[in-house]
C-alpha cells in the first residue's frame, strides 16, 4: 500500500515537474521577440531579456545604469562581508561607511564628472537594496530604545513605548505607508517638501522599529536575573548595565530571529510599489504596461519570485547555521 | 457582498468595503488553517517524499513577498484562463474564464449571455487571486507552526500512547493534539493577524476591499486624515478583537 502511495506521487512529481519544464524550458521562447512569443505555446523569456534593463535600473538614465549596477554589487558585498563572522569589529564600521559613501556619490554623482541624478530617477534592484538597508539602519537603534523602554520602570515611558509597538504591528504597512505619501505632507509647513523616497523610508523604518523591538524585547527577557543582580552588585548604573552587561548578550541570543525579521523587511519593501516608488517588483509591473508586451505576466511575476527568493532563501541558510552554530557553542 | 451604487455615500461605500474586507479574512483564515495543517501534518509523515514536498513548499512560499505571489496568481487567472465565450467547464456549470470563476447556485445557473456569463454565483478574478494568494501565503507559516507544535509535544507521549494500543491517527487526536494546541495557538493568532493585515494589498490587484476604497475616497474627497483614521482604527479593532478571542480559546485550553 506505502509503495503504490509512493510510486503514485513520485509519477504525479515528475508528470507535473515535465509539464513546467516543457513550458518553461523546452517551448520557451527566448529571444526578445512579442510575435514569436505569441506565436509560442510556452513561456516567454524574451520579455525579461528585452526589458532587463528597465527592471534592474527604473528610470535611471541609460547611460549611466552602470551606475546603480555598481552600487548594487557593493551593497550586496557590504552584506555578505558582514555576515561573515565578523560581528562587533570596529573595521566593519569604517567598511560601511566607506561603501556607503562611495554608494552614494555613484548614484546622485554631481562630482568626479558624474552627471548628476535626482533620486525621482533611482529604481529597481539598488532601490530595493537601499530601502532595506536604510530601513534597517534607521529601525535597528530605534528598536531597541523602544525594546528598553517598553521594560522600564517609569510608567510613562513604558506605556509609550508598549502604545507605539502595539499601534503599529496592529495596523497594516501600507496604511503606514499612505499615512508617510498623504498625510505628512499635510503637517509640513507651506513651501516645505520631503521627497518621495524618504518619506516612505521613513515609514518603512517606523514599522519594522516596532517588529524589531519585540524580537530585541525576547531577548532581553531571556537574560537570567541573576546577571542583572550581578551587575547590580558590582555597583554599575543603570547605563552602564544595560549597554555592557545585558544588551550585548540578549543581542546574541536574537541574531537569528533578526535575520528572520530582516527577510520580513526586505519582502516588506516590496509595498512600496502601492505609493509609486519604482522597486524591483514596481519596475516589473511597469515593463508590462508596455503595449507591445502585455499578457506576460506570469512570466514576469515568476521572474521576480525568483529575484527576491534568491535573496531572502540566501539570509534564511544564514540564519539557520547560525541557529546550528549558537546550539552546538 | 452588499449591494452599492455610485449615488450612495461614502460611508456606504467604506461599508462594502469592510464587509469585503471581513469576506476574504474570514474565507482566507479558514482556507489558510486547512491547508498549514495538512501541510504541516505532512511535514511530520514517515514518508520521506510527502515530508520533502511540504519542506520545499513552505521553504518557497516564505522566502517570495506575498505581493509577487498576489500579482502572480492575478495575472495567471487573468491571462491564463480562456475569455468566456471558450471558458474551461471542469465539471458542467462551472466555468472558468478570465472574467471570473462562475459556478451554480441557488439562484440559478450560470450562462453565457453576451460577452460574460449571468446567472449563479461568481467569484470576481481579484477576489480569487486574494484569497488564493493569501491562504496559500499563511498556509506557509501555519504549516511551521503546526510542526514545531507537534515536535514540541514529548517523544515519551507518543510512546505511551502507543503502547495503550492507540492507532496513529488516534495517538494524534487525543494525545498530542491536546498537548500541541496550547503550542500552537499563540503565534497563529499572530498568523490570522498577519493575514488580515495583508488582505489590505487588495489595493494592489483592485479588490474593493476596505483600504482600497478609504483610498479612493482620499483621493475624490482630499479628507487623508479622516480616511487614514478610519483604516487604522478598524484595523486596531480587527486585531485587538482576533486577540481577546484566542486568549479566550487559550485560556480554555488549558
Amino acid at each position: 500500500m506505502k509503495k503504490v502511495l509512493n510510486l503514485f506521487l513520485l509519477l504525479l512529481l515528475l508528470w507535473l515537474g515535465w509539464k513546467f519544464a516543457d513550458w518553461a524550458l523546452i517551448r520557451a521562447v527566448w529571444q526578445p521577440d512579442a510575435a514569436a512569443c505569441r506565436a509560442a505555446s510556452g513561456a516567454c523569456w524574451g520579455f525579461i531579456v528585452e526589458k532587463h534593463r528597465l527592471i534592474a535600473f527604473g528610470t535611471y538614465p541609460y547611460e549611466e545604469h552602470w551606475r546603480p549596477a555598481l552600487s548594487s554589487i557593493f551593497l550586496v558585498a557590504l552584506w555578505v562581508l558582514s555576515a561573515v563572522r565578523s560581528f562587533g569589529k570596529p573595521g566593519l564600521i569604517l567598511i560601511w561607511a566607506a561603501g556607503l559613501t562611495a554608494i552614494g556619490v555613484l548614484m546622485w554623482g554631481g562630482i568626479f564628472g558624474l552627471p548628476y541624478v535626482e533620486n525621482e530617477r533611482w529604481g529597481g534592484l539598488i532601490l530595493t537594496l537601499l530601502l532595506t538597508t536604510f530601513g534597517l539602519a534607521f529601525a535597528f537603534p530605534l528598536s531597541i530604545l523602544l525594546a528598553l523602554g517598553r521594560r522600564s520602570e517609569l510608567p510613562l515611558i513604558r506605556s509609550l513605548c508598549v502604545a507605539y509597538i502595539e499601534l503599529v504591528r496592529g495596523v497594516p504597512l501600507i496604511s503606514v505607508l499612505f499615512m508617510a505619501s498623504v498625510m505628512l505632507p499635510l503637517f509640513l509647513p507651506a513651501g516645505v517638501s520631503v521627497d518621495k523616497l524618504l518619506r516612505a523610508q521613513i515609514a518603512l523604518s517606523l514599522f519594522a522599529a516596532a517588529y524589531l523591538a519585540e524580537v530585541v524585547r525576547g531577548g532581553l527577557q531571556a537574560i537570567p536575573k541573576h546577571q542583572y543582580e550581578a551587575a547590580d552588585a558590582l555597583g554599575l548604573g543603570y547605563f552602564q548595565k544595560t549597554f555592557l552587561i545585558v544588551l550585548p548578550q540578549a543581542l546574541r541570543i536574537v541574531v537569528p530571529p533578526l535575520v528572520n525579521t530582516c527577510i520580513g523587511f526586505f519582502k516588506d519593501t516590496s509595498l512600496v510599489l502601492i505609493i509609486g516608488l519604482f522597486d524591483l517588483l514596481s519596475t516589473i509591473k511597469v515593463s508590462l504596461n508596455d503595449p507591445a508586451w502585455t499578457g506576460f505576466g506570469v512570466e514576469a511575476y515568476l521572474f521576480a519570485a525568483l529575484v527576491y527568493f534568491v535573496f531572502c532563501f540566501a539570509m534564511s541558510r544564514y540564519s539557520r547555521s547560525l541557529e546550528a552554530n549558537s546550539g552546538s557553542g | 457582498m452588499l449591494a452599492y451604487s455610485a449615488a450612495d455615500t461614502y460611508a456606504r461605500a467604506l461599508l462594502v468595503g469592510l464587509a469585503n474586507t471581513f469576506q476574504v479574512a474570514i474565507l482566507g483564515i479558514a482556507a489558510a488553517s486547512l491547508i498549514g495543517a495538512g501541510i504541516g501534518l505532512l511535514s511530520l509523515s514517515p514518508n520521506a517524499l510527502l515530508r520533502n514536498l511540504a519542506a520545499t513548499y513552505v521553504e518557497f512560499i516564505r522566502n517570495v513577498p506575498v505581493l509577487v505571489q498576489l500579482f502572480f496568481w492575478y495575472a495567471l487567472l487573468t491571462e491564463g484562463l480562456p475569455p468566456p465565450r471558450e471558458a474551461l467547464s471542469p465539471l458542467p456549470g462551472v466555468f472558468l474564464t478570465n472574467r471570473g470563476l462562475f459556478f451554480p447556485s441557488f439562484s440559478g445557473v450560470p450562462e453565457l449571455q453576451g460577452f460574460n456569463f449571468a446567472g449563479g454565483a461568481a467569484l470576481s478574478p481579484e477576489f480569487a487571486a486574494l484569497l488564493i494568494g493569501l491562504s496559500l501565503y499563511t498556509a506557509a507559516f501555519i504549516a511551521e507552526i503546526v510542526r514545531a507544535g507537534v515536535m514540541a509535544v514529548r517523544r515519551d507521549q507518543w510512546h505511551a500512547a502507543q503502547a495503550l494500543g492507540l492507532e496513529r491517527r488516534h495517538v494524534l487526536r487525543y494525545v498530542v493534539a491536546p498537548q500541541a494546541l496550547r503550542v500552537i495557538i499563540p503565534p497563529l493568532t499572530s498568523q490570522y493577524l498577519n493575514l488580515t493585515k495583508n488582505s489590505s494589498l487588495a489595493v494592489a490587484i483592485g479588490y474593493p476591499d476596505l483600504v482600497s476604497i478609504a483610498n479612493t475616497t482620499i483621493n475624490q474627497t482630499g479628507q487623508a486624515i479622516e480616511g487614514i483614521a478610519i483604516i487604522m482604527a478598524v484595523y486596531l479593532t480587527i486585531s485587538l478583537a482576533i486577540s481577546a478571542l484566542m486568549n479566550w480559546t487559550n485560556a480554555r485550553l488549558r
